[in-house]
């Protein structure tokens, strides 16, 4: 990006800066100058060497001042003027203003040709304002060598000069169709933009060494430098004997003879794009499994089998990358090619953008510290028999996830050890979960598993804000899946949005858990959600268990009005609005879910009355508490005459036991006394 | 009809208890007729089941209530038997008012004989007086008054039935009918509705498996029951001691002997007991339940 800083801030107001404060050293220069020229330039040079002539052209005024000493430095300097201002030759001066364009091809015929075939000389001819012609890139009367630095179609200029028009957010790209963006990011941090902008290697190739300098054609055109039947050729003028490196792609043929069967240059190195070179020229697999086929070889290090069984690659997601695109550092020109390997295989190369969320995650910033516990790319996706998660035999797949995370997040395992949040037994619970039955024993590979609520890759703890199961995202990350109830609930009044709050606003895992996530038609579930909507609404769902309805409830039973059978599950909206179950437009209609012959007085029963309200309810209150002193009055009275009652009855009792004893012994004798109650 | 006392009914024969030993072959005054036992019965069942169906969702917080609901089968199982047991009830009511005016129609020449006469079950002076009297008596101040045919608390406890019949019987019908009955009431009449009916049910059955328990069955005289509404039949002694007033009475006008039955054989006893027994243990569990409810778990 650096280097076209200076096209973004238009580099042409210092040069004009500097031309208005040296005139009189210019105009010195000029006239001390003036003798080397031919006659006829002496004279035109006699009033344009004037600063403030000026010419009218269309209405419009402009300078028609000519620097003598750039013209003189310049690779006209030996023409005149009339060589190209044909029009004025023999003409009297002061000539007319209205000149006839200077026709470059009159000299340079073979380049005219080309320009005006190319896409810019059509777009000349189609009257297209925007459309370049020789002035635009070569100058005027100070044109230079493309071997002169200060030229702006000197190679470490052409960026720049191309760039005026097709640098991002120029008139060109925005009003002209160019299929390519970000064409000059994208060169500048190619390995090309920064062999030559960076490293200043003017051999390095700029855009007119590919693109040609006058003959530009859209690869379409089959006679365009880029299109795929040359671009082999383009890029052989410097890429000579690629053909020898690219064994496993061309099987060394050439490009040219078979141009349309062979993937040309650009399929694989995109035109513009960043590219970094990850393997070595001249590397081949089979290079590699001379040694490494040898089921006998072992690191010399720690003993461990360095034996690659060819067939494994073979199955690999990365049977087509070679060994040495990942086991980048390997010398060529070595009898053991990878003795120079010194660093571990880097997935990022290929991989950048997943490479960049693993850094941020939990499980990236672990392995930064060096936490021997943490997972690297290879724990989950494996070594050379790296397998699509598509595929049922990789660890990866849908239904192998949960195992996979269980390695380690199972309880008593390395990271449910170092684990201080509130979940525990995740993976037994997962299991027991619908999600996990729907995976493991419904075998549904569509099922949530643990990465499509936590993400593959970006894995975060809920407390962190980017994280996919923090409680600004739970609705977004489980509207993946449950798209429908997501919509339902962004325009609930427990959306952020909806319900302007500072509470805490319940998300999807707050009724439905996150690991124990049930069927919301099992009787379990629920019964448990209304303990759930209890937990904020605590005073209504109080009131809700003095209802017939809340008592059934309360006993087990879930064929009775529950919370979200009246207010909805994730629709709630307040009863003051119109599309709320509850509001005076469809209460009645909700009623008659259960109640078919409900009307509207029926939905005026209090579903939340309690009759400890004086304010609120006070026929309630005032009929409990009349029934309760009732109750209260008719015990009392009972009672005491009960409490009375029973001392004197057993004193009755008493007595007449002793009379009936008398009276047995009298007349049976021994038997008398055996009596008791 | 009895043959011999056995063992332990040798106790009762030669103790206190003047309730309910029938001596061999011997004739009981007939207290209840046979429609009457009837009804009682049916109401004991009704009654017990509508008390234990109802307080399952009066307590519906207690582990008592949900093992209870279960047992019927379920809440919606359970609102059936409630249900069956309140149409049975009403049916006793209905059955009990045909009774009143066919007997009229029999034994009474108006309607004022009836209600005004002695046999009445309406409150009459000498109810009061017997209140009082037996106020008196509890407190050592005077005699134990001379009951007759009914006492006050027999006829607080007929009419007990015929106000909860009123109270409970409404609101219960516009509990089961809702929709019906909000075509013309507002729907919060329902909240109202449901306090009356559960509080007065509490009131019956406290009522009921307490006072009522300790006047006819667990008293001294009569522990531990009083089985004379399922027999009808009570031995002559026990009248002449309990409602000395009717004894006088009867023997007067020389009506005892036209109202003397043979006693039921033991066997019937035994099971008659055995009901009595079982419909005293789920009074007490009832009201020992909701004393738990109310003190323990009260939400």
């Amino acid at each position: 990006m650096k280097p076209f800083a200076r096209l973004k801030n238009k580099g042409l107001p210092k040069c004009r800066r500097l031309i208005v404060r040296l005139p009189c050293l210019v105009v010195l220069a000029g006239l001390w100058l003036a003798p080397a020229f031919g006659q006829e330039n002496t004279e035109c040079l006699g009033c344009h060497s004037d600063k403030s002539l000026e010419g009218t052209r269309k209405g419009k005024k402009f300078s028609v001042f000519v620097d003598e000493k750039k013209f003189g430095q310049s690779m006209h300097a030996s023409l005149t003027c009339v060589s190209c201002h044909a029009d004025l030759a023999g003409k009297e001066l002061p000539h007319a203003e209205d000149l006839q364009k200077v026709e470059c091809g009159t000299c340079h015929s073979a380049e005219q040709e080309l320009h005006t075939k190319s896409l810019h000389g059509k777009a000349i001819a189609r009257g297209d304002a925007l459309a370049p012609h020789c002035n635009d890139c070569h100058g005027e009367h100070n044109i230079l060598s493309s071997k002169d630095q200060r030229s702006p179609i000197s190679p470490l200029q052409i960026p720049f000069l191309c760039g005026k028009c097709h640098q991002e957010g120029s008139l060109v790209t925005a009003q002209r169709t160019i299929h390519q963006d970000h064409i000059l990011e994208n060169f500048s941090e190619s390995i090309h933009g920064q062999g030559l902008l960076q490293k200043g290697l003017i051999v390095a190739p700029n855009c007119a060494t590919c693109h040609t300098p006058h003959s530009i054609l859209p690869h379409t055109d089959p006679a365009s430098s880029i299109a795929k039947g040359n671009i082999a050729r383009t890029c052989t003028k410097c890429h000579a004997q690629i053909e020898i490196v690219h064994r496993k792609v061309i099987r060394g043929e050439l490009w040219e003879k078979q141009a349309h069967t062979l993937p040309a240059c650009v399929d694989c190195h995109q035109p513009h794009k960043i590219r970094k070179v990850f393997y070595s020229q001249g590397m081949a697999d089979k290079d590699c499994l001379r040694c490494h086929e040898n089921p006998q070889l072992k690191s010399s290090k720690d003993g461990r089998s360095l034996t690659i069984r060819s067939e494994e690659l073979g199955y690999s997601r990365h049977s087509k990358i070679s060994c040495s695109q990942c086991h980048s550092e390997v010398s060529v020109s070595h009898l053991r090619p990878c003795e120079t390997i010194t660093k571990k295989v880097d997935c990022s190369s290929c991989h950048a953008e997943l490479a960049q969320q693993y850094q941020v995650s939990t499980h990236g910033k672990m392995a930064a510290k060096n936490d021997p516990n943490a997972p690297t790319c290879k724990e989950c996706h494996g070594t050379h028999l790296v397998l699509g998660k598509l595929s049922p035999n990789s660890a990866t797949f849908a239904t192998n996830i949960p195992i996979l995370c269980a390695k380690c997040h199972r309880e008593g395992q390395k990271a449910a050890a170092r684990y201080t949040g509130s979940q525990h037994e995740i993976i037994e619970h997962y299991t027991e979960s619908i999600h996990g039955k729907g995976l493991m024993k419904s075998g549904l590979t569509v099922t949530a598993t643990c990465t499509s609520c936590h993400s593959a890759h970006s894995v975060l703890p809920k407390t962190d804000s980017l994280s996919s199961v923090n409680p600004k995202n739970v609705p977004q990350t489980c509207g993946r899946c449950h798209h429908g109830i997501q919509e339902q609930f962004e325009m609930s009044i427990h959306a952020v949005m909806v319900g302007k709050t500072d509470k805490p606003l319940p998300v999807c895992n707050d009724c439905h858990t996150a690991h124990t996530i049930r069927r919301a038609d099992e009787t379990g579930f629920k019964l448990q959600i209304m303990s759930q909507c209890g937990r904020c609404h605590e005073a209504i769902a109080k009131t809700y268990f003095d209802t017939y309805h809340g008592k059934v409830s309360q006993l087990g039973y879930t064929k009775t009005a529950k919370c979200y059978d009246c207010h909805g599950a994730h629709d709630i909206l307040p009863i003051s609005d119109s599309r709320s179950h509850l509001s005076r437009e469809r209460v009645v209609g909700t009623c008659q879910k259960c109640h078919p012959g409900a009307n509207r007085r029926f939905a005026g029963y209090l579903t939340h009355a309690t009759h400890h309200d004086p304010e609120k309810y006070p026929f309630l209150f005032w009929t409990f508490w009349g029934m309760t002193s009732l109750l209260v009055g008719t015990f009392i009275l009972g009672g005491v005459h009960t409490l009375l009652w029973l001392p004197r009855a057993l004193q009755m009792q008493r007595q007449r036991r002793k009379e009936s004893g008398q009276q047995n012994q009298g007349d049976k004798g021994e038997n008398g006394n055996s009596g008791k109650t | 009809m009895e043959t011999a006392a056995k063992p332990e009914s040798a106790h009762e024969e030669h103790g206190i208890s003047l309730a309910s030993t029938a001596e061999v072959g011997e004739r009981q005054f007939l207290r209840f007729k046979r429609l009457n036992r009837i009804l009682h019965i049916v109401m004991i069942v009704s009654f017990m089941s509508l008390a234990l169906t109802g307080m399952t969702l009066k307590f519906a917080y207690t582990g008592w209530a949900s093992f209870l609901s279960r047992l019927f089968g379920g809440y919606e199982s359970a609102g059936y038997v409630h249900r069956l047991a309140a149409v049975a009830m009403i049916g006793i009511f209905i059955a009990h008012i045909v009774d009143v005016v066919r007997m009229k129609k029999r034994l009474y020449p108006s309607w004022r004989s009836l209600l005004l006469g002695p046999d009445s079950m309406l409150f009459n002076k000498k109810d009061l007086q017997d209140l009082i009297g037996n106020f008196k008596w509890f407190l050592g101040r005077g005699p134990r008054p001379e009951y007759g045919r009914w006492t006050y608390w027999e006829k607080f406890d007929y009419f007990a039935v015929f106000w909860g019949m009123a109270i409970i019987g409404s609101t219960g019908l516009m509990l089961w009918f809702p929709e019906l009955f909000t075509m013309v009431f507002p729907g919060w009449f329902l909240n109202v509705a449901t306090i009356i009916h559960s509080d007065e049910a509490l009131l019956a059955v406290g009522f009921i498996f307490t006072v009522h328990f300790f006047n006819t069955h667990l008293r001294p005289e009569k522990f531990p029951m009083d089985i004379v509404v399922f027999t009808g039949r009570m031995p002559v002694d026990d009248l002449k001691d309990d409602k000395p007033l009717e004894y006088n009475m009867l023997v007067k006008e020389g009506m005892l002997e036209e109202n003397l039955v043979e006693a039921y054989p033991p066997i019937v006893i035994r099971a008659i007991r055995l009901f009595g027994w079982t419909a005293l243990c789920i009074g007490f569990s009832i009201v020992v339940w909701i004393i738990y409810a109310m003190l323990f778990a009260y939400q």
